[in-house]
């Protein structure tokens, strides 16, 4: 299974990137799924706070994912 | 209620928001307007500097404009908000309510800023002299 993740503000900075494909996601693979990968990648991530949204939407972390989802990690939000 | 939202990079023109959502049946306008403010946290702010996630920002103007749609009467609405960068003293953010009666427009204009600060993807970056930091005090 393959999704695109984006990230964004302070997770963006510190990934360095603001998007990355993920391939070979296993079929049961969750939102959390996708964040323990990319602390894997970065540890620098671990511990910071982020919501999720799956196809413009907020979602909790056991959220299934589906082949071509877009998935964000979205910091505190601070618009206005 | 009308509803229209609006990202932009350029410079907010706050007065014409007011006249611009105005009607004969209407009988008071809110509007809010957030302003780069000079100091945070007792640093000094060279300038903010904002980033959306714009379709999703979209889709939750959709869902907050539907939920202010059932709590109050009001007529023509108008969010502006501004990315990318911000100078000191000029608006980030216009919002502009008509209604008919004063309760309406005030409730609902104070509804949109207090939702679209919890749950809208934008990111406020603020830049010091000697730093940056992302968020911001909450207040």
């Amino acid at each position: 299974m393959q999704v695109r993740v984006r990230l964004f503000a302070g997770l963006r900075e510190r990934f360095g990137a603001e998007e990355i494909l993920l391939d070979d996601l296993p079929g049961d693979a969750t939102v959390s799924t996708v964040r323990a990968i990319l602390e894997s990648r970065c540890p620098d991530l671990r511990g910071l706070p982020a919501a999720a949204a799956v196809n413009l939407a907020y979602v909790p972390g056991d959220r299934r994912l589906e082949e071509g989802d877009e998935v964000a990690l979205l910091p505190p939000v601070s618009g206005g | 209620m009308n509803a229209s939202f609006v990202l932009t990079r350029a410079r907010i023109d706050v007065g014409a928001l007011a006249p611009e959502v105005r009607t004969d049946e209407d009988g008071a306008v809110a509007t809010f307007v957030g302003t780069a403010r000079r100091t945070s946290q007792g640093r000094r702010v060279l300038r903010l500097e904002y980033e959306a996630y714009e379709p999703m920002v979209r889709a939750e103007m959709a869902r907050i404009f539907a939920d202010a749609r059932d709590r109050f009467r009001v007529g023509e609405v108008r969010v502006v908000h501004r990315v990318g960068l911000v100078p000191i003293g000029e608006a980030s953010i216009a919002i502009a309510v008509a209604a008919p009666h004063r309760a309406d427009a005030l409730g609902a204009c104070r509804h949109l800023i207090d939702r679209i600060k919890e749950t809208v993807p934008i990111w406020k970056k603020e830049v010091f002299e000697d730093g940056a930091a992302w968020g911001g005090d909450r207040s």
